[in-house]
C-alpha cells in the first residue's frame, strides 16, 4: 500500500491513490476480459440455451417447435437410448476399476529404485500420449481377423482366432483393452502420490517389524486414497463420454455393441438434426455425471484419507 | 542410491544396513531381477504394436496382409508415404492440422497467461468470484455445451473455417487459466511492486516481467494445448466439411474408404500424426510430466 503511494509521488503523475487502484482494476476487468466473453459465449450462454433447447423439436432447417418435457420422456423409452446408455455403463464398470488398480501396480514397480528406471517411465507413458485416432487405427489393425497381431498371438498359443471388434460378445471387452493401453498415461500422478509419502513413515514400521504387504496396506494404500479417488472421479467422467475409439474402429457396430452414449448423441444431433433431441441427451448426461461425481464425494469420506 | 529418492515400499534400497546379511543380499538381487523382467515384458507389450505399426508402413500393400504377421517388411518399401501426398490431400490435411494447431497454442498461452496475470496478481472486486465461477467450468462435460456452440458458429457463418476450433483457445481455457494463475502466484510481490515504481503499467509488468518468469507453465500450457488440438477429432469432425479443409485427425478416418482400406497407407499417416508428438515429448520431457502432475491436482 505505502509502496503505491510511494509508486505514486515518485511518477509523479499526480495521481491520487484512489485513481491509481481504479486503473488496477480496469486493466484487471480488461485482461480478464477474454475469460468473461468465452464464459458467457462459449459456456454459460450455451449451457442455458441446451436446456432452452432440450425443450423443443428442431432439425435446424424448420421453425424450432416448443415440446415441454416430452424429448426427456422419450430418452426414457427410447431403445437405442437405452442400449447406449447400458454400453457405457458396461465400459466404465470394466475399464475405470481395472485402469486404477493397474495404474497404481505399475506405479509401484515404476517407483523402484532400479537403474535405468527413467527410461521405463517413459516406455509406459509414452502409448497414452498417441493421438486418439491414430490408436483407434492401430488397433483396428490389431484386432483384425485375418492378419492381425491379436489373433497371431492366440494362434501362436494353439487357440482359435477370434472376431475381435466383428463379434457383439468381444467388441467392447476389445475396446477396453485397447482403452487400458494408455494406462500408462495415470502414473504420473500416481509416482507423484507416491514420492509424496514421508519415508519417515516406512523406517518407523520397518522397525516395528512390519513386512513388505503390512507396509502396503498399512501405509501406501490410505496414503494413495486421495490420488485414488481423484483417478476414479476423473476416470469414470472421461469414459462416460467415449466416443473417438468406437466412432473409427467399429461405428457403433457390431449390432449396436459399441454404441456408446455419445456417439448416439453425436448421431441425433449431426447425422439426425434432432437438436431438442440431443441436447435433452446431453443434459440427462451431465445430471447423471454430477450426481454421481456427488456420489462418490460422499462415500469418499468413507474411504479416502485426507491428513488434517 | 537410496538416498537420492528413497523409494519406500521397493524392494531394494536399505542395503546398507544389513550388509552382512547374505539371505537378503539374495533376495534383494532375485527380487531385482523380477522387477526388472517384468517391466520389460510389459513394456515390449505395449512397445510392440508401435513397432508394427511403423513396420507396416514401410510395407508393399500385399505384404501388410501377410499370415503370419511379418515383423520386419521384406522389401522395405519408403512408397507409401510419397502416396500419402499423391492419393489424398495429406499435404492439406497436414498443414491445416499445423496451422490449427499453431493458433491453438498461441491463443492458449497468451489468454490464459493474460487472464491468470490479471487472477492471481492485480485487485478488482469480484475477482476471486471469477476465478471459482472458472474453475467451476472445468467440471462441465464439453457435450453439453457442444450443440448450442455449434448452433452459434452456424448463424456466425463459421462452419467449414478453422475458426471453432481456434477460438475457444484465444477466449481463455478455464484450465490453463487455473495453471498459470496457481504459478504466478508463486512468484514474489516485489517484481510487480519494483516495476510500478518504475512506471510500468499492468500490461506491461504482465509481458515484461512475469512473462519472462513463467517459462515452466507456459511450456506446460503449450504441450496441453499442443496435444488437445493436435489430436482433436471431434471438433474437426462436426465442423469441417470440405476435404481439403480436414485436419489429420479426420483425414485420416477418411482413407479407409478412399483405398478401401490400405493398410500399409494408414499407417504411414498414422506414424505422420504420431510423429510431432514424440518429438514435442522427447524434447520436452519434463514438462510434459509436470503437466500431468498439475493436472492431478492430488489432493494432498
Amino acid at each position: 500500500m505505502t509502496a503505491n503511494a510511494q509508486a505514486d509521488t515518485s511518477r509523479g503523475l499526480g495521481l491520487s491513490r484512489m485513481s491509481w487502484r481504479t486503473r488496477e482494476a480496469i486493466d484487471g476487468y480488461l485482461m480478464a476480459l477474454p475469460w468473461i466473453i468465452g464464459f458467457v459465449c462459449l459456456t454459460a450462454g450455451p449451457f442455458i440455451a441446451s436446456m432452452g433447447l432440450s425443450l423443443t423439436k428442431w432439425d435446424l432447417l424448420t421453425k424450432a417447435k416448443w415440446i415441454g418435457f416430452a424429448n426427456y420422456g422419450k430418452l426414457l423409452t427410447d431403445k437405442y437410448v437405452r442400449i447406449s446408455a447400458y454400453n457405457t455403463v458396461f465400459y466404465t464398470l470394466f475399464l475405470v476399476p481395472t485402469q486404477v488398480a493397474l495404474a497404481l501396480c505399475l506405479s509401484l514397480a515404476l517407483n523402484i529404485n532400479l537403474k535405468g528406471i527413467r527410461i521405463y517411465r517413459t516406455l509406459y507413458y509414452l502409448p497414452s500420449i498417441t493421438p486418439a485416432v491414430a490408436s483407434a487405427m492401430l488397433w483396428l489393425m490389431i484386432f483384425q481377423p485375418e492378419f492381425g497381431l491379436a489373433n497371431y498371438v492366440l494362434a501362436s498359443l494353439g487357440l482359435p482366432k477370434l472376431l475381435w471388434l466383428l463379434d457383439p460378445k468381444l467388441a467392447k471387452p476389445a475396446l477396453i483393452i485397447m482403452a487400458l493401453s494408455g494406462v500408462g498415461g495415470g502414473t504420473p500422478i500416481m509416482l507423484a502420490g507416491l514420492q509424496g509419502i514421508p519415508v519417515s513413515l516406512y523406517e518407523a514400521a520397518e522397525i516395528d517389524g512390519a513386512g513388505r504387504w503390512h507396509r502396503f496396506w498399512r501405509i501406501t494404500l490410505p496414503l494413495m486414497t486421495p490420488v485414488l479417488f481423484f483417478s476414479t472421479v476423473t476416470g469414470i467422467i472421461g469414459s462416460f463420454q467415449v466416443f473417438t475409439a468406437s466412432y473409427i474402429a467399429t461405428d457403433g457396430g457390431p449390432q449396436n455393441a459399441t454404441l456408446f452414449y455419445v456417439l448416439h448423441l453425436y448421431r441425433n444431433a449431426f447425422e439426425n438434426f434432432k437438436m431438442g433431441l440431443s441436447c435433452a441427451m446431453a443434459w440427462m448426461l451431465f445430471v447423471v455425471l454430477l450426481i454421481l461425481t456427488i456420489l462418490q464425494f460422499w462415500l469418499g469420506q468413507k474411504w479416502v484419507y485426507y491428513e488434517s | 542410491m537410496t538416498q537420492q529418492t528413497a523409494q519406500p515400499g521397493a524392494w531394494t534400497g536399505r542395503q546398507n544396513k544389513r550388509s552382512g546379511d547374505t539371505w537378503i543380499k539374495v533376495r534383494e538381487v532375485l527380487g531385482r531381477a523380477v522387477a526388472y523382467l517384468l517391466l520389460t515384458v510389459g513394456g515390449l507389450v505395449l512397445l510392440v504394436p508401435f513397432l508394427w505399426t511403423f513396420s507396416t508402413s514401410l510395407k508393399a500393400s500385399g505384404a501388410a496382409l501377410s499370415w503370419p504377421p511379418q515383423f520386419i517388411p521384406r522389401p522395405v518399401v519408403f512408397r507409401n508415404y510419397v502416396d500419402l501426398f499423391v492419393l489424398a490431400p495429406f499435404g492439406h490435411w497436414l498443414l491445416n492440422s499445423m496451422l490449427v494447431t499453431a493458433l491453438s497454442v498461441l491463443g492458449a498461452i497468451l489468454s490464459a497467461t493474460m487472464v491468470g496475470f490479471a487472477f492471481s496478481r492485480l485487485r478488482f472486486p469480484g475477482r476471486d468470484a471469477m476465478f471459482m465461477l472458472c474453475v467451476s467450468t472445468m467440471m462441465l462435460p464439453f457435450i453439453v455445451t457442444m450443440i448450442p456452440s455449434f448452433i452459434l458458429f452456424r448463424i456466425l457463418g463459421w462452419i467449414d473455417t478453422f475458426a471453432p476450433l481456434v477460438v475457444g483457445s484465444w477466449l481463455g481455457p478455464a484450465f490453463y487459466i487455473f495453471l498459470s494463475r496457481q504459478f504466478m502466484r508463486g512468484l514474489p510481490m516485489d517484481y510487480d511492486e519494483a516495476a510500478r515504481m518504475d512506471g510500468a503499467t499492468s500490461w506491461r509488468i504482465w509481458a515484461s516481467v512475469i512473462l519472462p518468469n513463467s517459462g515452466a507453465v507456459i511450456a506446460t500450457i503449450g504441450i496441453l494445448s499442443f496435444r488437445a488440438s493436435w489430436n482433436n477429432f471431434m471438433g474437426p469432425l462436426i465442423y469441417l466439411n470440405t476435404t481439403e479443409k480436414f485436419t489429420l485427425a479426420v483425414g485420416l478416418r477418411t482413407f479407409r474408404s478412399y483405398t478401401s482400406t490400405n493398410w500399409a497407407l494408414l499407417m504411414a499417416g498414422s506414424v505422420v500424426m504420431i510423429m510431432p508428438v514424440l518429438i514435442l515429448f522427447f524434447s520436452l520431457q519434463r514438462y510434459f510430466l509436470r503437466g500431468m502432475q498439475f493436472s492431478g491436482v492430488t489432493g494432498r
